[in-house]
């Protein structure tokens, strides 16, 4: 095997064992950030000794090991209470009888439950979102630091910056490596989604930058989403956000254009859409919608993504449906884009004029100012009932607010479509 | 990207026979691996070929050809789709698998990017179509 390859596959056993090594190390050592180091240098063991030795028959087992002795020489080396020590060994041992007496059955059992605890740390409220971000994808998605830094489009040194401060804050909070207590989960759990959905929505709409969508950040998100669902199978909002995630990338493929440029929902070819994908999100939705989460935010998001999912011709959309989807949405989590998303909804149900009634009333809405969709949104009804010289000026103003090289393109590409055209009215 | 991960047939599952309940059990946990890892999309069994049929196409002409079909090692008695980061980590996946003869072929799927022009018209159509409605976002 030559040098590269071996890289590669073991860059792949990283991908496969790094979270559940950690997590465990982490309830060994009741450490984070000390689970991490052991398990880099492991992997640098690995690094250095595979390409000559090949890689072991189980190398995850291989990697635990060898982080675990790792344990035992920090620990003596630092000179940490004996009592830390004391305490350590007897835990290893104690694991090794247990492993002994059912076949090492115990540590897989235990591993859905480190692995949760691990995703509930990463994505702890005493971090900043950013820094949640990066520990979620280091620990949870084995991506490295660079990797982290290139998706984001952010220097490495940011993120490792990130990712030694928030090690930092979990040492001086002293945050104990558990599952939160009743009282604090569902706020916790609330955290994480939204970690993994930001994670998402940052590949699937890049907020910056020349690229539309980098459907590696999807892909990890997605991952990440499936496996939360099958540690908190009994959780209908991560089924939800599972579902969500799940019909949005089945139109990934649809949307780049011949020159990367995004073709809206309403354009897209609905044979290019992947209906594996959007069989498994009406599945996720319906696994949601049994454990009673049917109005849960991001249950409803994906309710309305099924009804795009469903039509398979944009003149098929149950926009009423829709209309009424994003009415519950907003009663559930007021905010101006779910607003902006009811105008849309009701002026494809109800025609233009009703969507852009509402649409003026966000136009005095601070949060929304400086927001290229609102524009564009405005500027399309407006195109619809005929009054093309406002819609101009609309698109005008969309094109120059977005940050997305591709998203103004587009928006230019309709504004000087409708160059031509005087008002219709 | 996805892999799909192909299970070749053998003599014995060309006869109908039943894999033993040991090997269910373990395939069983193979899989629920795969699911908890997020790895599995898909994946099915597929019954002996004396259930399956043939088309064979010649210009106009179709011929259907009922089933069994010889050579059994070069038949498909099962498949997985799986969404890994690399065909590497699709082998580590493929090589735990409790398989103990036999062979798995492990298949990239193509993704949009690898079409490159074949696909051009064909947006080209949807771009145009794209200015003329609505701006509802995707």
């Amino acid at each position: 095997m030559t040098v590269p390859a071996i890289q590669r596959t073991i860059d792949a056993v990283w991908r496969i064992e790094s979270a559940r090594l950690i997590a465990a190390l982490a309830r060994l050592v009741g450490d984070v950030g000390l689970a991490e180091d052991l398990a880099q240098d492991a992997l640098v063991a690995a690094l250095e000794q595979w390409p000559d030795e090949g890689v072991p028959e189980r190398p995850g087992a291989w990697l635990m090991t060898v982080a675990k002795r790792r344990a035992i020489d920090r620990i003596r080396r630092d000179q940490v209470s004996a009592r830390k020590y004391a305490e350590l060994g007897r835990q290893l041992e104690a694991e090794q009888d247990q492993a002994a007496v059912d076949g090492g059955q115990t540590i897989v059992d235990d591993a859905g439950d480190d692995l949760l605890r691990l995703i509930f740390i990463a994505c702890h409220l005493a971090f900043s979102t950013e820094a949640r971000v990066a520990l979620t994808l280091r620990l949870l998605g084995g991506l490295t630091t660079a990797e982290i830094g290139r998706a984001f489009l952010t220097p490495e040194s940011t993120i490792a910056q990130r990712i030694v401060r928030a090690k930092r804050t979990l040492a001086a909070a002293n945050i104990p490596f558990e599952l939160p207590d009743a009282a604090a989960r569902n706020a916790r759990l609330s955290a994480v989604l939204a970690v993994i959905y930001l994670i998402f929505n940052e590949g699937y709409a890049a907020t910056a930058g020349e690229a539309w969508i980098r459907p590696d950040l999807c892909e990890d998100a997605l991952r990440l989403g499936r496996i939360l669902a099958e540690l908190t199978p009994r959780e209908p909002e991560v089924h939800g956000l599972v579902a969500l995630m799940e019909l949005q990338t089945s139109r990934l493929r649809a949307r780049p254009g011949p020159a990367g440029e995004p073709i809206l929902l309403l354009d897209q070819n609905s044979a290019r859409w992947d209906y594996l994908l959007i069989q498994r999100g009406l599945a996720a939705l319906q696994r949601a919608e049994k454990l009673g989460g049917a109005h849960g935010p991001y249950a409803l998001q994906a309710a309305i993504a099924a009804c795009h999912a469903r039509a398979r011709t944009a003149e098929a959309t149950d926009w009423q449906q829709i209309a009424a989807l994003y009415d519950a949405l907003a009663q559930l989590t007021p905010s101006p884009i779910v607003e902006l998303n009811r105008a849309v909804a009701l002026g494809m149900a109800y025609g233009p004029a009703v969507g852009l009634e509402l649409v003026d009333l966000l136009n005095t809405e601070p949060a929304l100012a400086g927001y290229h969709l609102l524009p564009s949104v405005r500027s399309d009804l407006l195109a619809r009932l005929g009054r093309n010289e406002e819609a101009r000026a609309e698109f005008a103003r969309a094109a120059a607010l977005t940050q997305n090289a591709r998203e103004r393109d587009l928006l230019l590409a309709r504004l000087h479509a409708l160059d031509a055209a005087p008002d219709s009215r | 990207m996805r892999v799909m991960v192909l299970v070749k047939a053998s003599e014995e599952s060309e006869a109908g026979v039943m894999p033993s309940t040991e090997m269910l059990t373990e395939m069983g946990a193979y899989n629920e691996q795969l699911v908890k890892a997020g790895v599995m999309l898909a994946g099915e069994g597929l019954q002996a070929s004396n259930k399956g049929v043939r088309v064979y196409f010649s210009g106009k002409e179709r011929n259907v050809v009922d089933g069994p079909f010889t050579e059994a090692k070069e038949l498909i008695a099962g498949f997985w789709i799986w969404q890994v980061k690399s065909m590497e980590e699709a082998v580590e996946w493929a090589k735990r698998s409790p398989f103990q003869d036999g062979q798995l072929e492990l298949r990239q799927v193509f993704e949009t990017e690898d079409f490159g022009e074949e696909l051009t018209p064909d947006l080209r159509e949807q771009e145009d179509r794209m200015r003329t409605q609505t701006a509802a976002k995707a």
